[in-house]
């Protein structure tokens, strides 16, 4: 893509955020469709955030006992080492990535096939300014509910780790807590919430962008998917970099 | 009354549509015909603002839609009733709520009410059945005659029909065509019908402008179409096999009638 492409699609993506952000038609629909999006976004991501955070944290346990072997470095520094990478980097971030997956492709296939089908012309030409219909409560909900499902993704990798990796004899249960306990900052935990934030706009604005406008048919809505998970990691691996160098560094 | 003057638009260097200049007159179902690709869903989108024209105007009970401020286009569009080519009815939506839709969204009707009116306008379309379905459980005709509930159930001063029978067999069009036909003067709004299809001119065809490579190459009722001199326009009208029988025996009754003066 040259570089004057890419200006006009940031450029787009401002406007219809200028869309997006205006008062909504009727206030009470809007906060009936934030919860179903919450309830879809949120609450339809747990299974697989729980399953991944639960394994994640287990072999993330596993790898900090095989890579500390030895005499030097105290048992306990494998729970140090598993809390800090769930929680600086994996619930944060890696959770992210994978929630770019499932609720982008989501957002941008559910957007692109009512454009295609002229469900959105539909919206526009009733007078209900549809990119703030459609867009606002998913922003909205995700940026709401993602520090949620984040909190506990830590959590159950936390557990992982610990049933897991006592299970797997890699570290016993008092080591571990101990491990977990040791100098703990809360400020890091600040850092990945505030980083989630990001993320929980990111993620369904860009989406929302790739659907919104997608031009064609069901190939193109196919495509449109595909470009917003790819786009949607691509600024917030951006964006993880930048914070990470404004609130640790 | 809508009043299109001077419309004009282009994709790059592709024009499709040339200084189209045409009055859509209240209580009359106005026809838009003419071959796919000559520019007639560009029109409409550009009426209703879903496409920017080059230039021109789209003049609303004499006020130009184009210049107007965002919140002025939309209360013009809370008039506005459409029904599109593929229905584009929300298929997440039941029937019911796909009618009640504009009705939340721009009324303080209680549930009760907006209930009532959405049965009011599934009997008119004869559905009376069907509040509780999904888009995807109905035929393509059920489709179309929710759609034009869902139309009308704001009581529109404007109409909008983007092919309305296509897809559809010839007696379900015929009882579209009538559909909306009625609605028109039951409502006395101004109907806007794109469509290709001479059975729908000839049946509800009270004013009829005929696009030919973006420009109107011809304007007239449906009683002059049969008759018109224009060759693009009749060899358009007397494509099908039936029509062109017509025009035979036509011609044959104009000229015995010539021998016999």
């Amino acid at each position: 893509m040259n570089p004057i492409a890419i200006i006009a699609h940031i450029g787009q993506y401002f406007l219809l955020l200028g869309r997006v952000f205006r008062k909504p038609e009727k206030s009470n629909v809007f906060w009936q469709r934030f919860f179903h999006e919450v309830n879809a976004i949120g609450i339809g991501s747990l299974g697989i955030v729980a399953i991944i955070s639960i394994f994640m944290g287990a072999v993330i346990t596993i790898q900090a006992a095989f890579g500390f072997e030895s005499p030097w470095i105290p048992l306990y520094a494998v729970g140090l080492a598993a809390r800090d990478s769930i929680i600086l980097e994996f619930s944060p971030t890696i959770v992210s990535l994978i929630l770019a997956g499932k609720v982008g492709s989501s957002i941008a296939s559910e957007l692109g096939n009512m454009r295609v089908s002229e469900q959105i012309d539909a919206i526009d030409v009733m007078g209900v300014n549809s990119a703030s219909y459609l867009i606002l409560p998913k922003i909205a909900a995700s940026v709401f509910i993602f520090p949620f499902v984040v909190t506990i993704s830590m959590f159950l990798g936390h557990i992982g780790g610990f049933v897991l990796g006592v299970a797997a004899g890699v570290v016993t249960p008092y080591e571990f807590i101990y491990g977990i306990q040791y100098e703990f900052r809360p400020y890091n935990v600040v850092y990945a919430l505030i980083k989630t934030l990001f993320f929980g706009f990111i993620i369904p604005s860009v989406s929302a962008y790739h659907g919104y406008y997608t031009k064609g048919g069901s190939l193109e809505v196919g495509q449109s998917s595909t470009r917003a998970v790819v786009y949607s990691i691509i600024v917030l691996l951006l964006f993880n970099f930048l914070l990470t160098q404004l609130l640790l560094a | 009354m809508i009043e299109v003057r001077g419309l004009s638009k282009a994709f790059g260097e592709k024009v499709v549509l040339k200084d189209f200049n045409f009055t859509f007159e209240q209580g009359k179902s106005n026809l838009i015909i003419g071959e796919s690709g000559t520019g007639k869903s560009v029109l409409i989108k550009c009426m209703v603002g879903l496409i920017l024209p080059e230039q021109g105007q789209v003049l609303y009970h004499g006020k130009d839609f184009l210049t107007m401020s965002y919140e002025e286009q939309k209360e013009v569009r809370k008039q506005i009733g459409m029904l599109f080519q593929g229905s584009a009815l929300f298929d997440s939506m039941t029937v019911e709520d796909n009618i009640m839709f504009p009705l939340t969204m721009f009324t303080n009707m209680t549930k009760g009410e907006k209930e009532a009116r959405m049965q009011f306008c599934l009997d008119r379309v004869n559905l009376p059945q069907a509040a509780k379905l999904y888009p995807a459980e109905l035929s393509g005709g059920m489709k179309k005659r929710v759609a034009i509930a869902r139309a009308i159930a704001v009581k529109p001063r404007y109409l909008f029909c983007d092919e309305p029978n296509s897809g559809l067999d010839p007696k379900t069009s015929i009882l579209i065509d009538e559909l909306i036909k009625e609605i028109t003067l039951e409502y006395d709004m101004t109907t806007l019908v794109i469509t290709h299809d001479m059975n729908s001119v000839l049946e509800i065809g009270d004013k009829i402008a005929f696009l030919h490579k973006g420009h109107k190459e011809w304007e007239g009722t449906r009683k002059e179409i049969l008759y018109a001199e224009n060759e693009i326009l009749s060899k358009f009208v007397y494509a099908t096999k039936f029509l062109q029988h017509f025009r035979s025996k036509l011609q044959a009754e104009k000229d015995s009638l010539t021998k016999g003066d």
